[in-house]
């Protein structure tokens, strides 16, 4: 019944536009007024409308100004990014008073220049002097922009220091995940063929390795007997055989890395952590980011970084944390504050819930965080040596510095 | 250059005795006239920016009120994508997706392009057709076919495609990481390639037709802005889009044929996979190739279409002609250098990225110029406020606004806080969505007595306007600062994120003025057809141009001029010519003794 109700309503509007406008056509047929004929109080309206757009254009600009301006990004939480938000403000006051100024004076002679019978327009075709001004004062305003943006660009871009700490976040539909060195400060090597539920970065060992290899071994078993022992169509056949094949080139790779001869022991102490990662204040962190299915960003607005994670590669960020949550949260007056990383570049259905938290804290409070994660591998022999280590290490610093 | 004229007056003459003779098929639907096609590509362009408009809308539900249902959702898009009318994830990405696609390809590409050069170019430089109409006819069906598949594509069980307009691989390349890259994407790509054949084969005929085709004495420096803006978009054109063609076909066998050109190292939905050596960064760089002319593209014929009606509505010579045409040239140019400023984040190297800050700047130079071009010619003119001209003056205000903000975007130290957040969306809606689509309706108000021989209803195009402006303005103006608050774009909802509450109202008041802007378009769409079959009759020159197009006769013919081709004595821009009675003097009007050309 609403349903239909509403559907005369529409109908009946359109009628009623309809012949409103029948009306007026026959009525300036009447008056034998053109349609290409702007009458004069026409072209008045409509000037004055420019004129009272443009101060609503302009209030609308300055309320959300003055309504949201404290709602944006707090102060840059981090060295380069301080860098960065002054560069900021000294583009806004260049293009918030050209904003102003082109759009009045473009509504301001809308309204002015209205038109008028008696008055000729003034036939003004070129003026060189003129163009030559408005190329030259753009092309200094941009000169200057561009030298400053770029010198601030080369700053944030500059190598970390040596003793940066190492974090690798590692994306994938839809968390991160994030890696630190561990006590031998070596990321160990890692490989997309070795992921597996307990090795989500796909850290290579040993062991995992033949942890690998076995699962493999025992899909392609099982492959094979349901295609002896079944009767299956024949895509379906083709598709077992395609997944056999591909194991088997699986393992074939998986095993180079064995003769490869390398020493795989440096993933046993990295530190792979989820939900939150911490950072020390006051220490460069340098970023390694690395997704494992499509590309996806890792974005942290409070600290002005931002670097795509792109699968088959390693992208790098690096930057200086200057605040500690604690004091983000009595900046912000809110204790429930937390620095946050997201997703920023579309990577499927729940891109939109992809975070971590970030603490920032003292490089006394990192370290000791750090020495209660779990390392990867935690061999039975170690585990006894390191806990009678344990108070040791956190006198003597970050644990990434040890080695 | 006169041998052409005198075979093409034959050509007319013989048109003209079996003028009767044509069929329905070959008239409307087969045309080969240019006048037919552009109209063809205008309903098509409408059709499909009413639809790209609509999905919009249904997103933009989601985005002020996240989670609450609503019945229409579920009345257009069922109980499969919106059950209880609440929008569906997955269906969100695929609306945003073909929302860009459409509105950037199918309606300010295919839509402004196809209407505007093919209506123009042939009226306006004194041509009897194209050089190839038969071209012209299959430039409109490959568009018609590749809007059919795309529009198709969204009744796909699994989605439309769902990447974002970008599609970048591997999320577009992989069905098992979303849904809707699997036959949605495939409908993508194929109605992408069928829409880069459609837009070549207008561009060659376009730049051969301004070539070639011109009437005597219509030198380059006499035509009209809009010829040239038309002719460097062809060009634009035709040098990008094939490398759209070859990043789809790479992206097409990387999809089904196990190659890796853009896949490597990717563990997805419990499998690794085979390929390993490929890079998307490959994929960025050749859609960015495409992409950033592409906005060019979008942009310069609607530049084009306001320098021509500003000028003529204020009875007043565009300012700086010959300046003009070096912008047009200048950022057709510059666009090619450009594109990696779309990738700052991607993992290019830095120094690379500067380069693209240097070269991207430069283009904020002729655009700074033809603004200011504007405004002078706006200065101490005689200004006519007829919706075309309201229309393009707020393109001048959309141009700058939007403009300024990409200075901000252009400069990859900044870019790195607000790349892929709304700012950017607010950025490129306001210079290029807004400023495109404000071009596209002057065009249509102004040249609508030439398209269909009746005027539209002038108080209803006011009120089009004014609702418009205001509503694009409230959409777009607001996002600025959900972006500067660090909001990324494309999320379904931001209710996880409590750092994003305190932007949530300007969500509302965006969505509240899209529906306002949308309801705005029922006026124009209501007399856009009412007045093809109802308008007032139009005469001549309605608006006492100067240019060409209004020299045909009313009622529309094939060959356009019964006679001969009117001859080119003049530019297009006197107006208010000092000395001369009327303050307009038409291009085939012959100089009078000692009178300077301008």
């Amino acid at each position: 019944m609403e349903k239909l109700l509403l559907v005369l309503v529409v109908i009946l509007a359109v009628v009623g536009i309809a012949q409103i406008a029948k009306v007026y056509q026959v009525s300036s047929e009447l008056q034998k007024r053109r349609e290409e004929d702007i009458s004069p109080t026409s072209n008045k309206v409509n000037a004055n409308l420019w004129l009272l757009f443009m101060i609503a254009f302009f209030g609308f600009f300055i309320w959300q100004f003055a309504a949201y301006g404290d709602m944006l990004l707090p102060v840059a939480a981090s060295e380069h990014g301080m860098e960065v938000d002054q560069l900021f403000n000294v583009n806004w006051l260049i293009l918030i008073a050209v904003f102003f100024i082109v759009n009045f004076l473009l509504f301001f002679f809308s309204w002015k220049y209205v038109h008028n019978k008696n008055r000729k327009a003034y036939y003004f075709a070129h003026d060189n002097k003129l163009e030559l001004v408005w190329t030259i004062i753009p092309t200094i305003a941009l000169a200057f922009l561009i030298i400053y943006g770029l010198k601030v660009w080369n700053d944030v871009t500059d190598e970390p220091s040596a003793d940066a700490v190492q974090v690798q976040l590692y994306a994938k539909q839809f968390d991160w995940t994030a890696r630190y060195a561990g006590p031998d400060g070596i990321m160990g090597e890692s490989n997309y063929l070795l992921i597996t539920s307990q090795n989500p970065l796909g850290l290579i060992t040993d062991e995992t390795i033949e942890l690998r290899v076995a699962e493999l071994k025992e899909a392609i078993a099982k492959s094979e007997s349901k295609l002896a022992n079944e009767i299956l169509p024949d895509n379906q056949v083709e598709e077992l055989e395609d997944r056999i094949g591909a194991y088997k080139r699986q393992i074939a790779r998986i095993l180079n890395f064995k003769d490869s001869n390398k020493d795989f022991s440096t993933a046993y102490d990295d530190i792979v952590v989820k939900g939150e990662f911490h950072l020390p204040i006051r220490r460069d962190v340098s970023f390694n980011i690395n997704s494992r299915d499509v590309i996806h960003s890792a974005y942290m607005p409070h600290f002005r970084a931002q670097m795509n994670a792109v699968p088959g590669m390693t992208t790098k960020f690096a930057f200086k944390p200057t605040i500690t949550t604690d004091s983000m949260r009595t900046i912000m007056d809110d204790a429930e504050f937390n620095y946050i990383l997201l997703c920023n570049k579309v990577c499927g259905s729940a891109h939109y819930n992809m975070q971590m938290n970030i603490v920032v804290e003292s490089e006394e409070d990192f370290a000791k965080w750090l020495s209660e994660q779990k390392p990867f591998v935690e061999p039975e022999s170690m585990k006894a040596k390191k806990e009678s280590e344990e108070d040791k290490v956190v006198e003597d610093g970050p644990l990434a510095e040890k080695n | 250059m006169s041998a052409t004229v005198e075979t093409h007056e034959a050509h007319a003459h013989s048109h003209e005795h079996h003028h009767e003779k044509e069929s329905f098929v070959s008239k409307y639907v087969f045309s080969q006239d240019h006048k037919m096609i552009s109209k063809q590509f205008l309903t098509t362009a409408i059709f499909m920016g009413i639809i790209a408009m609509m999905l919009s809308v249904f997103f933009r539900l989601q985005l002020a009120w996240p989670g609450e249902s609503f019945e229409i959702l579920n009345y257009f898009l069922g109980d499969r994508w919106a059950p209880d009318g609440v929008l569906d994830r997955n269906m969100y990405l695929s609306l945003v997706t073909i929302h860009g696609t459409i509105m950037v390809f199918f309606v300010l590409t295919g839509g402004l392009s196809g209407t505007f050069s093919n209506l123009l170019i042939p009226l306006q430089i004194g041509a009897r057709d194209m050089a190839s109409g038969f071209l012209n006819m299959l430039s409109y069906w490959f568009f018609l076919v590749s809007s059919v598949i795309m529009v198709a594509s969204l009744f796909v069980e699994t989605g439309a495609a769902g990447g974002g307009w970008t599609i970048y691989p591997p999320l577009s390349a992989l069905p098992q990481a979303m849904p809707s890259s699997g036959l949605g994407m495939t409908l993508w790509l194929v109605s992408m390639a069928l829409f880069i054949a459609s837009s070549l084969l207008g561009s060659l005929n376009y730049i051969v037709t301004i070539l070639n085709l011109r009437t005597k004495g219509m030198k380059m420096t006499r035509l009209p802005l809009t010829i040239w803006a038309f002719l460097v978009t062809a060009i634009l054109g035709v040098l990008s889009f094939p490398v759209l063609f070859a990043a789809v076909l790479l992206l097409i066998m990387d999809r089904s044929m196990g190659t890796a050109f853009y896949l490597s190292d990717i563990y997805v939905a419990g499998e690794a996979l085979d390929p390993v050596g490929g890079s998307p960064i490959l994929y960025e760089h050749l859609f960015w190739f495409l992409g950033h002319p592409e906005v060019y593209i979008v942009l310069l014929p609607a530049l084009g279409i306001s320098s021509e009606v500003i000028a003529t509505n204020s009875r007043k010579p565009i300012f700086g002609y010959r300046a003009m045409i070096g912008s047009i040239m200048a950022i057709g140019f510059l666009s090619f250098i450009v594109w990696g400023h779309h990738m700052f984040m991607s993992g290019m190297s830095p120094f690379l990225g500067s380069v693209f800050v240097f070269t991207t700047l430069l283009i904020a130079i002729p655009s700074a110029v033809k603004a200011f071009n504007y405004i002078t010619t706006i200065w101490k003119g005689n200004l006519v406020f007829t919706p075309a001209m309201l229309f393009s003056i707020g393109l001048v205000s959309t141009f700058v606004t939007g403009g300024l903000t990409g200075i901000i975007l252009a400069d990859s130290a900044l870019d790195i806080n607000v790349h892929d957040t709304y700012f950017v969306v607010a950025h490129f809606h306001i210079v290029m969505g807004l400023s495109a689509i404000f071009g596209m309706f002057a065009g249509v108000y102004h040249w609508f007595p030439k398209m269909f021989g009746r005027m539209m209803n002038s108080k209803l195009g006011y009120a089009h306007f004014w609702m418009t402006i205001v509503g694009g303005y409230g959409v777009f103006f607001p996002m600025h600062f959900v972006g500067l608050a660090g909001a990324p774009r494309r999320y379904y909802q931001y209710t996880d994120y409590p750092m994003f509450d305190g932007v949530y109202d300007l969500n509302v008041l965006v969505t509240t003025f899209a529906i306002f802007a949308a309801a705005a378009q029922a006026i124009f769409l209501f007399n856009f057809f009412w007045s093809i079959y109802r308008g007032q009759k139009a005469s001549q020159n309605p608006w006492k141009s100067n240019t060409l197009e209004w020299t045909t006769p009313v009622e529309h013919i094939h060959g356009n001029w019964p006679g001969a081709i009117p001859v080119v004595h003049r530019w297009p821009y006197d107006y208010s010519k000092p000395g001369k009675e009327l303050d307009y003097v038409p291009q085939n009007v012959p100089l009078t003794d000692g009178e300077e050309e301008h």
